[in-house]
């Protein structure tokens, strides 16, 4: 279980996150939507350690641990990013494999292991000797995805993962979304796209763009998808 | 035709300088530029204003000059060379800050997503660099690279000036001896095929880059 408490972020004079709290409980998917420029993107990178918190608690299963920290229990979150970025001078397996290596100080040939059976997972099997160039969109993302499990991590974050898609598209990355809650993934979605919410996720963390208030909403009525 | 074969030994020995001058100078200069072109982008202000300084030195004064200075000013302060290593100094010195800037370019044009990817995989600096950031800056400055490279194999004919024996003095001393421009048209073809097989190695190293877009 992901808790954040009581974050404040602001650059400068204005502020972005005030007094934000948030939970995402083990195996559910909390969605946070809200119109551009509410501070969503802002919220995600504080709790992926890529901006620093003004002020504010992060706890992973009741253990605090720092977002930035790269002690082992700081370890516990996975990014996909808007745009993947995908390491272009890397092959798909080289993408996935290098953190585990050189991080985890797996050996290769256990890296590889383990990042076959993802690829085999997200249906990707083939395509591990190829280079994000020669791979489209919805593909990149799943390698993305990929080289974010391939990490281990306790949560899952997403930033605006049905930006760059296509409505069929979109639908797969549910499908996958759905998928990986099934093999028990804690998830993390940020999104402006309300129905995509709506679809995948367990709770929604509303955001308004005014009086940037951030209300949690649990177990959100689910329409069939 | 067997004046040719008179003067082709001392031509090529002189060349044999001018690879010497060249190889050396790209070995030492190429890490030295990526070195300084990281202190350049780092946010470690007096380290920053000393570099600036020092390309701005490099590039603000003729390399002819700086081979002046480092032959026969240096010694003034107690710092003695001999010429061949003075000839080096000059020119590492000097093409490393021309290397720094190529670099500095390359290192500005990585989209700062690769280095937020890199981060949240917990990647160090070092290993983000190594792995992820130079093959793509190296791929980016291939170009430019190349063309400083071309630019040093003539360079090099500047360490007339401290009294070294390359291609072009070679060739010079040929012609005012002999009172024909032979010796230099010589020295001319040489040079066309030094800078031709650089031109052939260079487009070879791009076409290596060119598994990745």
């Amino acid at each position: 279980m992901l808790e954040v408490k009581n974050l404040y972020k602001s650059f400068g004079d204005r502020v972005i996150l005030d007094n934000v709290s948030l939970t995402v409980k083990d195996g559910e998917i909390l969605s946070i939507v809200g119109p551009s420029g509410a501070g969503k993107t802002t919220l995600l990178r504080c709790i992926t350690g890529l901006e620093t918190a003004d002020k504010g608690e992060f706890l992973i299963d009741g253990q605090p641990f720092d977002p930035q920290g790269t002690a082992e229990s700081d370890r516990v979150i996975g990014v996909v990013f808007q745009d993947y970025n995908l390491f272009p001078n890397l092959s798909v397996m080289e993408n996935i494999t290098l953190a585990p290596i050189l991080v985890l100080k797996k050996s290769k040939e256990e890296a590889e292991a383990d990042a076959r059976g993802l690829l085999e997972e997200l249906g990707l099997n083939t395509k591990g000797d190829l280079y994000p160039w020669q791979l489209s969109g919805g593909q990149k993302q799943r390698v993305a995805i990929a080289r974010a499990l391939a990490m281990s991590p306790k949560i899952l974050c997403y930033d605006e993962p049905t930006s760059a898609l296509d409505p069929e598209m979109r639908k797969e990355v549910a499908k996958i979304i759905m998928g990986l809650k099934k093999d028990g993934m804690t998830q993390l979605v940020v999104t402006h796209d309300f129905d995509f919410a709506n679809e995948i996720a367990d709770d929604i963390l509303k955001v308004k763009a005014l009086d940037k208030s951030f209300d949690q909403i649990q177990d959100v009525d689910k329409k069939q998808a | 035709m067997q004046y040719v074969t008179e003067i082709l030994p001392s031509l090529l020995q002189g060349a044999g300088l001018t690879l010497q001058i060249f190889f050396w100078t790209l070995v030492c200069s190429l890490p030295l530029g990526i070195l300084v072109s990281l202190g350049l982008i780092s946010k470690i202000r007096p380290l920053q204003w000393i570099l600036e300084i020092y390309v701005w030195l490099m590039r603000g004064t003729p390399l002819l000059l700086q081979l002046i200075f480092v032959f026969y000013g240096l010694p003034i302060i107690g710092i003695v060379f001999q010429r061949y290593d003075a000839a080096l100094v000059a020119f590492i010195l000097n093409y490393a800050a021309y290397f720094a800037e190529i670099f500095r370019g390359g290192f500005q044009a990585i989209d700062e997503g690769q280095f937020e990817a890199a981060r949240v995989l917990r990647l160090s600096y070092w290993q983000t660099l190594r792995k992820i950031v130079i093959p793509q800056v190296v791929k980016i400055v291939i170009p430019s690279i190349g063309n400083e490279v071309i630019n040093l194999v003539k360079d090099s004919s500047l360490v007339y000036v401290i009294g070294l024996g390359d291609l072009l003095r070679a060739g010079n001393v040929a012609t005012a001896r002999d009172v024909t421009l032979v010796p230099l048209l010589l020295v001319a073809v040489i040079y066309l095929i030094l800078v031709g097989i650089c031109t052939l190695v260079l487009r070879k190293v791009e076409q290596r880059y060119s598994y990745f877009k």
